[in-house]
């Protein structure tokens, strides 16, 4: 089966930079499928996340969407694939426009890549907040009457209104309390399961990625030290800093 | 002996909101006290109130007693010779704690040179202890590097640094390690927990994370919506969680934490 995104052999080195920011990457991701990407800062999680959405261009290797190079300047390509790939990231307080209701921060997708008017994206907007378990009357206000998670949930409705394969998450619930957390993320495990949707997510908390990615890549400076089944990474860590990261994790006393 | 009592600590917006409701504690010297509650539970207020620092607009009432000093309602005069010298607080992001246009020595140098009378060579040399004492590599590099030049990691221990140069009986972390990674924030726990003993100080530990709070504290209260909501040890409270929002709280952290379980076999 093709995968649905893939990187090839992919290197990038940022403009003035002595050294590669990320270098000879290869992952895969499966329709239906999760995978997660783990790492500390600097690691080049985001980097990738970046090459994936097609928002940087690899120095080195390949980009591929449903088996075809992605080329930014081949418009109609392009088009497919952000209608099939949308992205939530990790702060919901700057991630959606203060000034725009909710209403019309939900309809971006669908009115920026032309499916629908303004007028025909409401049932479709009402859908999106239905799902995400917001409240119908969501649409009227604005971002800031609502707290982070409700926030984290208007962002997820928006990445998903205009019925995506993919969604890429970017730490999505590392600004949340712990209670909304565990919400937020049930929240997407339940979208995976019966939306089908594939999930890319980067994450240094493990415990958010062993809850919603059946396959787990880790990072450290730019390279991938370790790739497989969630399981096996974070259950029998072949990497020392693999090892170190699952150690590190705090918990509570017994 | 009692550093730190908080009694009937009520803190209100100009508009009349009430954010901190009646809450009291105590720490005694050489005490660990966790300050546990997700956002907008007013802990961080707390915290500021107990400094005197509470921003603009917002005025506390009741009693916080820091080493025999009252706070609420003390001029700045008074203040200034609290601050550091009885309570000194490490911040969640030492980005913005930090001053980007100062090199990392001479902002360690300042409150250092206050309280030792320290100059020139000999203070310099304080500085190099102070950020080797911290356990930051190459202290002499990492004095003359800017904020912006280290990484997040060093930068919270440089504030660290900070903090303790004033040599301060109570130590306030607010949300100390929320900004870093999960393995320097083990480290940075580890050395908290360290040069906290080897002073006896006192520390007031503030975190939205039950786990993290457990590193370094025995005893915590819990705050929701600026009222406490249970207080006990933090065995206690994880264990046998009595008040409902404690419970919901310990129930949320231990589900995240058995995803980890279940695949892990240890």
């Amino acid at each position: 089966m093709t995968p649905v995104l893939e990187l090839k052999d992919v290197a990038l080195r940022h403009r003035g930079s002595a050294a590669n920011t990320v270098e000879d990457v290869s992952l895969a991701v499966e329709a239906g499928h999760s995978l997660a990407l783990v790492g500390e800062s600097g690691a080049g999680k985001t980097t990738l996340l970046r090459l994936l959405l097609g928002l940087s261009r690899p120095t080195a290797g390949a980009v591929r969407f449903d088996g075809a190079e992605l080329s930014p300047g081949d418009r109609a390509q392009m088009r497919r694939f952000r209608r099939s790939v949308q992205c939530v990231f990790q702060d919901p307080y700057s991630s959606l426009d203060p000034r725009r209701r909710v209403a019309a921060v939900v309809a971006e997708p669908l009115r920026s890549l032309g499916i629908d008017t303004r007028a025909g994206a409401a049932p479709k907007v009402a859908a999106a907040l239905e799902r995400v378990g917001l409240p119908a009357d969501a649409a009227d206000r604005y971002p800031h009457e609502f707290s982070g998670g409700q926030r984290q949930r208007i962002a997820i409705a928006r990445a998903t209104v205009c019925g995506p394969r993919v969604l890429l998450a970017d730490e999505p619930v590392s600004a949340l309390d712990v209670t909304t957390r565990v919400k937020v993320v049930d929240l997407l495990a339940e979208l995976q399961r019966e939306q089908g949707l594939t999930l890319v997510m980067v994450s240094h908390d493990l415990s958010v990625v062993a809850s919603l990615c059946e396959r787990t890549a880790v990072l450290e400076r730019g390279r991938i030290v370790e790739q497989g089944d969630t399981a096996q990474v974070l259950g029998e860590p072949a990497h020392p800093y693999t090892r170190r990261l699952i150690e590190s994790v705090p918990r509570l006393p017994v | 002996m009692t550093l730190l009592d908080v009694r009937g600590l009520t803190v209100r917006t100009g508009d009349g909101r009430t954010l901190v409701d009646d809450l009291s504690f105590s720490v005694a010297s050489g005490e660990r006290l966790g300050l546990i509650g997700e956002s907008g539970s007013g802990k961080s207020l707390t915290t500021l109130a107990v400094l005197g620092l509470l921003p603009d607009g917002m005025s506390a009432t009741g009693s916080v007693e820091l080493a025999g000093t009252q706070i609420v309602g003390a001029r700045e005069k008074q203040l200034t010779a609290v601050r550091g010298r009885d309570a000194a607080v490490v911040f969640q992001e030492p980005l913005t704690a930090l001053d980007p246009l100062m090199r990392v020595g001479r902002q360690v140098a300042e409150p250092l040179g206050r309280r030792t009378g320290l100059k020139g060579a000999a203070l310099r040399e304080a500085v190099g202890e102070a950020l080797a004492q911290v356990r930051l590599p190459e202290p002499e590099r990492i004095a003359r590097a800017y904020p912006h030049e280290i990484s997040g990691g060093q930068r919270q221990r440089v504030a660290l640094a900070l903090a303790l140069a004033c040599a301060p009986r109570l130590l306030i972390a607010d949300e100390p390690t929320t900004a870093l990674d999960v393995s320097v924030q083990a480290e940075m726990l580890d050395l908290i927990d360290a040069l906290v003993r080897e002073r006896e100080m006192a520390v007031l530990f503030v975190s939205h994370d039950l786990a993290v709070v457990a590193r370094v504290t025995d005893r915590a209260l819990v705050l929701k919506d600026g009222r406490a909501v249970e207080e006990g040890t933090v065995h206690d409270l994880v264990r046998a969680p009595r008040a409902p929002y404690t419970r919901d709280l310990v129930a949320s952290a231990r589900t995240l934490e058995s995803a980890l379980d279940l695949r892990s076999p240890r």
